[in-house]
């Protein structure tokens, strides 16, 4: 087919961040009236090569070139002005501001709210978006703050939208409602590129993908003509086998069991209702769900570190006596073998301290130990070294600020010294957020082994592919209700992401 | 993760350092110092007319050339350093407590009570029994307030500590009035001085040095203080509140305890200076008692990057200058306020110096490429 | 006391309380655009102080300059200086020379947490010592050189051109007292109020201006240039609370500058932001019921027990602190601080 001038040709493109080459020599169109899904691992160099387009970074070498216009894209405002639009992963937008005024926010000319509010309803009229201009961010759910973000791109004026892993944070439904919108934008005659890993919106949206490869690009394809597998293929550089080993649990034995578990918000709203399950020691229980609807919440419920208005959480030993777990201190809890790691969206909030070396991290699970005001040192120093040696942490030495680690090492750090505690228990949540997949396979292999040792694992997983090869069960969380427990074995995706929509999985087909 | 460095090569970059050798850090400080000191003696000398060793001598000579001179130097770092250290914990927990001066304040009020209230009816052991309890409850209240609402309600630390100060000037002012001694001057003079009441309630003069008792106990404060930032469990509690709440929590840390605990803690030890100021030394009460180090405690915590030890040096350096500048003044027959403008430019020098130890500042350069951190 | 004796007392403590107030309303609304760029400037007391002793430089200078021109045969003709003194340089000189010291104040401030990210408590304390020296400095050394035998200086001929009121003032009775018989300096603080409230809701730059001090990250992505704004805003908040230090000088104290007796009013133009939610159009109303707290004690019968009225005093940071406990009770997220306040922002920091 004939697609004319591309509206971005990149071409010859390099750019090195100290001794990492994160982009070399790539050639790349975009053009008008195309979605365009940008495929590759984790450091591939995805967003690198997005943000040079949107002036956030500025090339080593090559150029760029806007309707075979060669440009100079020194900035995010000169970006704007060659209509380029990114929405980034974390939204760039003013809480205490409304949508109008965050869409009008960096622009020029005399400020007018109402025109500003008049343009941008005809513009949701055009796309379909469901926004009111006048309310404030901080009253927005997450998929109405991506609406203003991409608002925000077309009120500039921009025909190249950049999105990267928008549906990250999104309910299939909004997922679906976006995909509509961008495929409306697309027949609009606009450029739009997706950033994402997720195999099956590349299939389901894109009309072409580009594949990078450890900062290299590999080539591009036209969807309809390509297979999943190849795509991998091509992504990994070697066919992989996306097998996950899964053993056969050895003599499981009911370890925690939670009945009638209800949790409400601080606002009085349930976040998780009337939840019943039992988690087996030498098997993995994979939660799979929503983002938002309860995990966090049972999890940490479990933990101790969560109110609960109904329900117990039994803790039940190998003899069958029982313990409740409700009303105890967290720290009793880790003391009777549960362990808890759960990697937050930004990897260091919750868990581990950016600032502090590794010794000292360590230490945070340690310093009560000995009846004495006084910390202990040596321990956790022991564990430190134990961890960097088991897990084969990168890090120059024991004392270097965790937050100078890199992404992977750090959630390395995070779970083994949730392992090295010896848990009975282990609830795990995001292991592998934004891992690549080596690093991933290396935190499967550690979950496999404490399955193998007999610990009841809990496994919160964003991605049901991984989910469906792991676990030996699967609970599926819908707004707060458990929606089904699948064996993981002959569970299938579709019926998982049926019930993760709709309570026990019955149809109700969003408008097709 | 996305990272939003633009690097349009522009003129200046400016990148985070990782950690810089502590000595190479302080020969940065070192040298800010000997910079803002030269701005200090031109300054002098403009003023003065006089030559820089003459002031050079002046500087030195108000800390060192009699016993003493250097004895009242000594205790007024003392002092200074007491408040630094009871700030400290808060600051080390990101709590900005800018309160030190009223909590020290409500201990010297809380002192100046016992000796006041307490002089008819208790010996002398009692009465400063009650006066070591006193002060250190009246600053813990004034520490604790602060504390239970940005605790519960997150309410602006900074802005609550600054208004309990003149909350505190206006209560001892109060009391300045209703102890007023002699009737209708409005003030108290100095307290217990004359029979019946001779010396009730000062602190004991220890080695026949009236100043030397607030120097050991503040030292001993000094390592105590140390050890319970860098060994104990409170201690490391802090940290890990001021560091990230979110993984205290999720640790079983008490966040709100922890912050209540530590600022009931530094408002204790600031109402203690307060005790020894006016149990231990000045023996009175008025409003600029404190004198403002509730404020200069600030500086001289964060210059020593909360670090007790260091803390000595940096009370040090600033009382040694304040004397020094204060004798600049009165030698040279200018405004005794000549010294604050000293001190204010050391103090900007000093400030200014940390970016460069955090920091590196790098100058484009064609056809390299910049060293650069690189986020995976 | 009848009710026509309440009206009339009244009706003299309104205007005490709105002269009282003016200082801290330049004061407060200085800081609030400073804040509002995420700057927290604990340095504005001496900013105030400098504001106040760069005007009576100024002001001294030319009087000197006068004064000079109008001695004949080493003799002071008073008609001729009278005649002399010129009434738009009476008024120009000081209040320039004022917005120089108080910029330069605010210069430092912003290149120290702004260029160099350096902690800005830290910075603002330092900058208060540094002003209230400064102030107290040249003061002194004012009075020394004028030969004065008291501990102040008076500069009275040119202060009648700050505190004439308006014309009809003195035949309007009560209405004229209560708002028409201050210089023009106070109508000036309530404009500025007034303006930099439109400015701060009404302008696209008031807008980004808000942005840069609720997160400076996305108003930079956004284009905005965020070290500018926290500069310009910064620079000129301090030339604004300057002003405060000169209305005290010029107007309220007519012309006699003696050290320290501007007080403690930079804190309270402090605590008179966070009572106002940072809204310089409260501010306007909130400055003047300040102002009434700052001289109530005289008003109120106290008897024998004199202490008491120091405890008046404590009323403006008593009610300050309520106002800032039930807004963090309350929780409204326009009713807060601006959310980067005190931080330091660099683009790189992850």
């Amino acid at each position: 087919m004939d697609r004319g001038t591309p509206a971005v040709s990149l071409r010859n493109i390099s750019k090195r961040f100290g001794q990492v080459q994160a982009n070399s020599h790539i050639d790349l169109d975009i053009y008008r009236g195309e979605i365009l899904a940008l495929l590759g691992e984790n450091g591939s160099g995805k967003t690198t090569l997005m943000n040079m387009l949107s002036g956030i970074y500025f090339p080593d070498e090559g150029t760029i070139a806007i309707d075979g216009r060669k440009v100079m894209i020194d900035s995010p405002r000169t970006a704007i002005e060659l209509g380029i639009g990114m929405i980034h992963q974390h939204f760039k937008l003013v809480d205490v501001l409304t949508a109008a005024e965050n869409i009008e926010l960096g622009l020029k000319g005399k400020l007018n709210l109402q025109q500003a509010t008049r343009k941008i309803r005809e513009i949701s009229d055009a796309y379909g978006f469901d926004v009111d201009p006048q309310q404030k961010i901080y009253d927005m759910s997450v998929s109405q703050k991506q609406t203003v973000e991409i608002l925000k791109v077309l009120y500039r004026g921009a025909d190249i939208l950049i999105l990267d892993e928008p549906t990250a944070v999104l309910t299939p439904q909004e997922t679906e409602k976006l995909f509509r919108v961008l495929r409306n934008m697309r027949d609009d005659g606009k450029a739009i590129v997706i950033i994402t890993h997720k195999m099956h919106e590349v299939l389901s949206l894109s009309d072409r993908v580009a594949v990078l490869r450890r900062g290299e690009y590999v080539g591009d394809m036209i969807t309809a003509e390509t297979t999943a597998q190849d795509m991998t293929n091509r992504m990994v550089g070697h066919s992989v086998t996306l097998n996950i080993e899964r053993p056969e649990p050895v003599d499981p034995k009911p370890r925690i069991k939670v009945s009638g578990l209800t949790v409400l918000s601080d606002t009085g709203v349930p976040k998780l209702e009337n939840v019943s399950f039992t988690a087996y020691s030498g098997e993995i229980l994979g939660i799979a769900g929503i983002a938002g609807s309860g995990q966090k919440e049972l999890l940490e419920a479990i933990a101790g570190l969560q109110a609960v208005s109904a329900g117990s959480i039994a803790y039940i030993e190998d003899d069958g006596a029982c313990e409740e777990l409700i009303g105890k201190d967290p720290l009793e809890i880790q003391h009777m073998g549960v362990a808890l790691s759960f990697v937050p969206e930004d990897r260091l909030g919750m868990g581990l301290v950016g600032s502090m070396d590794l010794d000292e991290n360590m230490m945070l699970r340690t310093y009560r130990s000995g009846a004495l005001p006084v910390t202990d040192r040596k321990l956790p120093h022991q564990i430190a070294q134990k961890v960097v040696d088991e897990l084969e942490v990168a890090t120059p030495s024991l004392h270097t600020p965790v937050r100078n680690l890199s992404g992977g090492n750090v959630q390395k750090v995070l779970v083994g010294r949730e392992i090295t505690s010896a848990p009975k228990v282990l609830l795990t949540a995001y292991a592998v957020r934004g891992l690549d997949i080596n690093s991933s396979y290396m935190i499967y292999d550690l979950l496999n082994q404490q399955k193998k040792k007999g610990v009841a694992v809990v496994y919160v997983g964003e991605d049901l592919d991984v989910l469906l090869e792991l676990a030996d069960r699967i609970l599926v969380l819908c707004g707060g209700k458990i929606s089904g427990i699948l064996p993981g074995r002959s569970a299938t995706k579709d019926e998982i992401g049926l019930m993760m929509t709709r309570v026990g999985g019955g149809a109700e087909k969003n408008d097709a | 993760m996305t990272r939003e460095t633009k690097s349009r090569e522009p003129l200046v970059h400016i990148s985070r350092r990782g950690a810089m050798p502590w000595w190479r850090a302080w020969l940065v400080r070192a040298g800010a110092i000997a910079l803002a000191l030269a701005v200090c003696a031109l300054l002098c000398i403009l003023v003065t007319g006089t030559n820089p060793l003459d002031i050079g001598r002046t500087v030195f000579e108000a800390s060192f050339k009699t016993s003493r001179k250097f004895w009242v130097m000594l205790h007024s770092v003392a002092i200074l350093l007491c408040i630094s250290l009871a700030v400290t914990p808060a600051f080390r927990m990101r709590f900005w407590n800018v309160g030190g001066e009223g909590q020290a304040l409500m201990g010297c009020l809380a002192s100046a009570a016992c000796m006041i209230l307490l002089r008819d009816s208790l010996p002398n052991w009692a009465i400063i029994v009650c006066m070591v309890l006193a002060s250190c409850l009246a600053g813990a209240i004034w520490g604790f307030l602060p504390a239970f609402f940005k605790a519960n309600w997150n309410t602006n630390e900074t802005l609550f500590t600054l208004m309990m100060n003149y909350i505190a000037t206006q209560l001892v002012a109060f009391f300045c009035v209703v102890w007023e001694n002699p009737r209708g001057s409005g003030q108290i003079g100095i307290i217990n001085q004359r029979a019946p009441y001779t010396q009730l309630g000062w602190l004991p003069v220890v080695g026949g040095n009236k100043y030397l008792l607030n120097v050991i106990i503040v030292g001993v404060l000094c390592v105590l203080m140390f050890l319970y930032l860098s060994f104990s469990k409170h201690g490391f509690e802090l940290s890990v509140v001021g560091e990230s709440e979110n993984t205290a929590h999720y640790l079983g840390i008490k966040v709100k305890r922890v912050i209540i605990r530590t600022m009931v803690l530094s408002g204790a030890l600031c109402g203690l200076t307060g005790l020894l100021l006016t149990g231990g030394n000045d023996h009175t009460l008025t409003t600029t008692l404190v004198g403002g180090r509730g404020f200069t405690a600030v500086m001289v915590s964060w210059l020593a990057k909360f670090n007790p030890l260091w803390m000595i040096l940096a009370s040090f350096l600033l009382v040694f200058l304040e004397r020094g500048a204060g004798d600049i003044s009165t030698n040279f027959g200018l405004n005794a306020s000549f010294s604050d403008i000293l001190t204010g430019i050391i103090l900007f020098f000093i400030i200014g110096s940390e970016f460069f130890i955090t920091y590196r500042v790098s100058f484009r350069r064609h056809g390299g490429h910049r060293k650069e951190a690189i986020a995976k | 006391m009848n009710f026509a004796a309440f009206l009339a007392e009244l009706v003299s403590f309104i205007p005490r309380a709105v002269v009282q107030g003016i200082p801290l309303l330049y004061g407060s609304t200085g800081e609030t655009l400073t804040e509002k760029s995420g700057n927290l400037n604990l340095g504005i007391p001496g900013v105030m102080y400098v504001g106040g002793i760069s005007g009576v430089v100024g002001a001294f200078l030319y009087d000197q300059a006068v004064r000079g021109r109008a001695t004949v045969d080493g003799v002071l003709d008073p008609q001729l200086y009278d005649r002399l003194l010129n009434p738009f340089l009476s008024i120009a000189i000081p209040m320039l020379s004022c917005l120089l010291g108080a910029l330069l104040m605010g210069l430092i401030y912003c290149f120290l947490t702004v260029s160099l990210r350096a902690n800005q408590n830290v910075t603002g304390l330092a900058l208060t010592t540094f002003g209230v020296g400064v102030g107290n400095f040249l003061g002194g050394s004012l009075i020394k050189l004028s030969g004065s035998d008291v501990p102040s200086i008076a500069l009275t001929k040119i202060s009648i051109f700050f505190h004439q009121p308006l014309p009809f003032a003195a035949n309007l009775g009560w209405f004229g007292s209560l708002f028409l018989s201050y210089g023009f300096m106070a109508y000036l603080a309530v404009a500025i109020a007034l303006l930099v409230s439109y400015f701060l809701r009404r302008t696209r730059a008031g807008l980004h201006l808000r942005s840069v001090g609720e997160n400076p990250a996305t108003a930079d992505a956004a284009g905005i240039n965020v070290a500018r704004y926290k500069y310009a805003a910064t620079c000129v908040g301090s030339m604004i609370a300057g002003l405060g230090g000169l209305y005290y000088v010029m107007d309220y104290a007519s012309g006699v500058w003696s050290n320290n007796a501007f007080g403690d009013r930079g804190w309270l133009a402090i605590a008179l932001v966070i009572f106002t939610i940072w809204r310089p159009s409260v501010g306007v109303g909130a400055s003047f019921l300040f102002g009434g707290l700052y001289i109530l004690h005289m008003y109120i019968p106290t008897g024998t027990m004199l202490a008491v009225k120091e405890l008046y005093k404590m009323a403006p940071y008593v009610v300050t602190l309520i106002v800032l406990i039930l807004s963090s009770l309350r929780n409204k997220r326009e009713n807060q601080p601006p959310q980067h306040l005190g931080l330091p922002y660099f683009r790189e920091e992850r």
